[in-house]
């Protein structure tokens, strides 16, 4: 049955969740999958592994760091090796064993979602499939939570997005009352819903208007409606990057925060006669990012370093996949910005630009 | 599919000292499994990791060509962490090589085409490579004229010397080797600045000429205008750059000018490419 199930896609199916049945069924899930789920810590929620009896804390805005860190640790290790020479395979990478057995994420908003699509397009290329990300990310179903109450920050309706989008995504639970309704839409999504033993048949027709009234409340908007027609080299060379790059004082937290950044940096770290090749994420917003082993640095002041930031996330990245901007308008960067520097002003600035002919 | 970040195991054959001031150290690696020199296939222009476990990895230009078989050869400079410690590394030390990482000299689309190769300082590894690829007896009828325009800062810091010797006694090559500066009477060869150099000696633009060129920035930024004046078109100058890398397969995000990636797209660009890319410095 589940050999069947797992060809077919684009399925979907409506589910009715009795809230009261949520715990039970989350418990049934940790025998076959390792859980994560938002966790409130001081203020602020964040994605971690759920211990065992531990269930989401699905009453939640959205978290402080995005959930990428569930298929894309902040560190992990890549390699070990031996460097003691009696060894007989000294100086030679070892494979990391590592845990890519079934895994969820539970309560991960759309935007979120739809930013680790996104980031795919990265770690999944013709040429290269980067192991670490693609393996975490092929054992992990991603059950997502729509938002009623979109944050004053959110503008993801106008990044092809919105609160109750389903890209990227394998369950969509929308709250209504005292259930969710869960639309199970690929075939992972399917049996995780049949791990957790929600069987009972729902009915999506209040989605449409839920959906229409999150809509309604998302205010903000970023414009990126002409970036595709402007010529790389003009927003380049616009005059507009000392201005927004002024206040910034490169403490990378938006690039951390950011649920589409991949960056990373590689690190041997070693411990007596052994050690590790571990990745570890990297920020653009650093000088050391570029720093050339001569000590020239083609990004050495931050004006360069914030340009590059923006133009990869709404043009170099418009351009080279022509899937929309690198930016989900999940509105971390806007909130936790000690500066206030703001990517929906900074769009804008790049799509008002007229280069002077 | 394999793990691209798993170099290879290779064991350093032979350690030359490159240069006089012993700068630069030009290492023959062999590959310790069957197999992986095959898995390596490469072409002139390329690059890979050097990956020294303990230390890390850095991205090096391949020295040797494809038409040498049995070892990999790289000439490094010595610079940062792993560049010192490759420095002092033994013969018979294990390490590993990843890659070929990047684009290469489009010298399957040079066939029949007269080529001048202008080289400064330790850029000049991948042309040497070239070189060898194209003096290949099995190639060398495939290709027009090829002028060398090769420039150090002193006789004693001429890479390949041995080579360039016997080079400079062919007559399928024309070899225009440069210093900046020299006291010694015996330096019967250029005197001046690569572009100095190129002016006088490159031939002229034609429709079937290009120019391949590795070097500093300064020797780049100041022998385009030479080009231009020879009449060389954008399209037909081809250029190697470099950044700092990580991974070098176009996944860790820091070595993109504009939105390509110097060590997937490139390293090799025409110089009309480059054009419509951001210069980064600026």
């Amino acid at each position: 049955m589940n050999e069947t199930l797992s060809i077919r896609a684009n399925i979907m199916k409506v589910i009715n969740i009795d809230k009261e049945k949520w715990a039970s069924g989350v418990e049934s899930l940790t025998s076959t999958y390792r859980l994560f789920g938002p966790v409130k810590e001081d203020d602020s929620h964040n994605f971690k592994e759920l211990k065992k009896g531990e269930l989401p804390d699905l009453a939640y805005g959205n978290s402080k760091l995005s959930p990428k860190s569930a298929v894309f640790p902040p560190s992990e290790a890549m390699f070990t090796y031996s460097l003691d020479e009696k060894n007989e395979n000294h100086h030679i990478l070892n494979d990391v064993k590592k845990d890519y057995s079934p895994r969820a994420v539970l309560g991960i908003r759309p935007c979120d979602a739809k930013a680790v699509s996104l980031v795919r397009m990265n770690f999944d290329t013709k040429e290269y499939r980067d192991p670490y990300w693609m393996d975490a990310f092929e054992a992990t179903t991603f059950v997502g939570l729509a938002c009623d109450n979109p944050c004053s920050t959110c503008f993801c309706t106008s990044t092809g997005c919105g609160p109750f989008s389903e890209e990227g995504l394998d369950v969509l639970l929308v709250e209504n009352g005292n259930a969710y309704i869960a639309k199970a839409l690929t075939a992972k999504g399917e049996k995780l819903m049949d791990a957790a033993g929600f069987k009972t048949a729902g009915d999506d027709s209040a989605i449409a208007a839920k959906k229409a009234a999150a809509e309604a409340k998302i205010t903000a908007s970023i414009e990126t409606d002409k970036l595709s027609e402007k010529v790389i080299m003009d927003l380049y060379d616009a005059p507009i990057w000392d201005d927004i790059s002024f206040s910034c004082i490169n403490c990378c937290t938006c690039t951390y925060a950011c649920p589409t950044c991949w960056c990373f940096d590689i690190q041997d770290e070693n411990k007596g006669l052994s050690g590790v090749r571990m990745r570890n994420w990297d920020s653009c917003m650093t000088p050391l990012f570029t720093m050339h082993g001569s000590g020239h640095n083609p990004r050495s002041q931050k004006k360069q370093r914030v340009r590059q930031r923006f133009m990869h996330k709404l043009k170099y990245f418009l351009d080279k996949y022509q899937k929309g901007i690198m930016c989900v308008g999940c509105g971390r960067c806007v909130q936790q910005c000690p500066v206030n520097i703001d990517i929906r002003t900074v769009s804008k600035k790049m799509n008002d630009y007229v280069a002077a002919s | 599919m394999e793990n691209p970040y798993k170099a290879y195991p290779v064991r350093i054959d032979s350690i030359d000292v490159a240069t006089q001031d012993k700068s630069l150290r030009t290492f023959k690696f062999v590959f310790l499994n069957e197999g992986d020199e095959e898995k390596f296939a490469y072409e002139s222009g390329q690059f890979a990791e050097l990956s020294i476990p303990g230390k890390g990895e850095i991205p090096i230009g391949i020295a040797s060509s494809p038409t040498e078989k049995g070892f990999v050869k790289f000439t490094v400079f010595r610079t940062g962490l792993v560049t010192n410690h490759l420095h002092n590394m033994k013969v018979g030390d294990i390490m590993g090589v990843r890659g070929p990482l990047g684009n290469s000299y489009p010298l399957k689309d040079l066939e029949g085409k007269n080529i001048v190769i202008i080289g400064a300082g330790f850029a000049f590894t991948t042309l040497r490579s070239t070189i060898v690829y194209l003096l290949d007896p099995k190639n060398r009828s495939r290709f027009g004229n090829i002028d060398v325009i090769y420039g150090a800062r002193n006789p004693g810091m001429i890479l390949y010397k041995d080579e360039l010797t016997v080079w400079e006694k062919r007559d399928d090559i024309n070899m225009h080797i440069t210093v900046d500066s020299t006291d010694d009477p015996s330096w019967t060869y250029h005197t001046g600045f690569v572009p100095t150099i190129t002016e006088t000696q490159a031939p002229k633009a034609d429709e079937n000429t290009y120019a391949i060129m590795c070097g500093p920035p300064m020797m780049l930024k100041f022998t385009k205008p030479v080009l231009d004046k020879l009449g060389y078109s954008h399209d037909k100058i081809i250029m190697s750059l470099e950044n700092r890398m990580k991974c070098g397969i176009g996944i860790c995000g820091r070595c993109n000018i504009g939105k390509e990636l110097i060590c997937k797209d490139g390293p090799v660009f025409t110089l009309e490419q480059l054009k419509h890319m951001p210069e980064e410095d600026t």
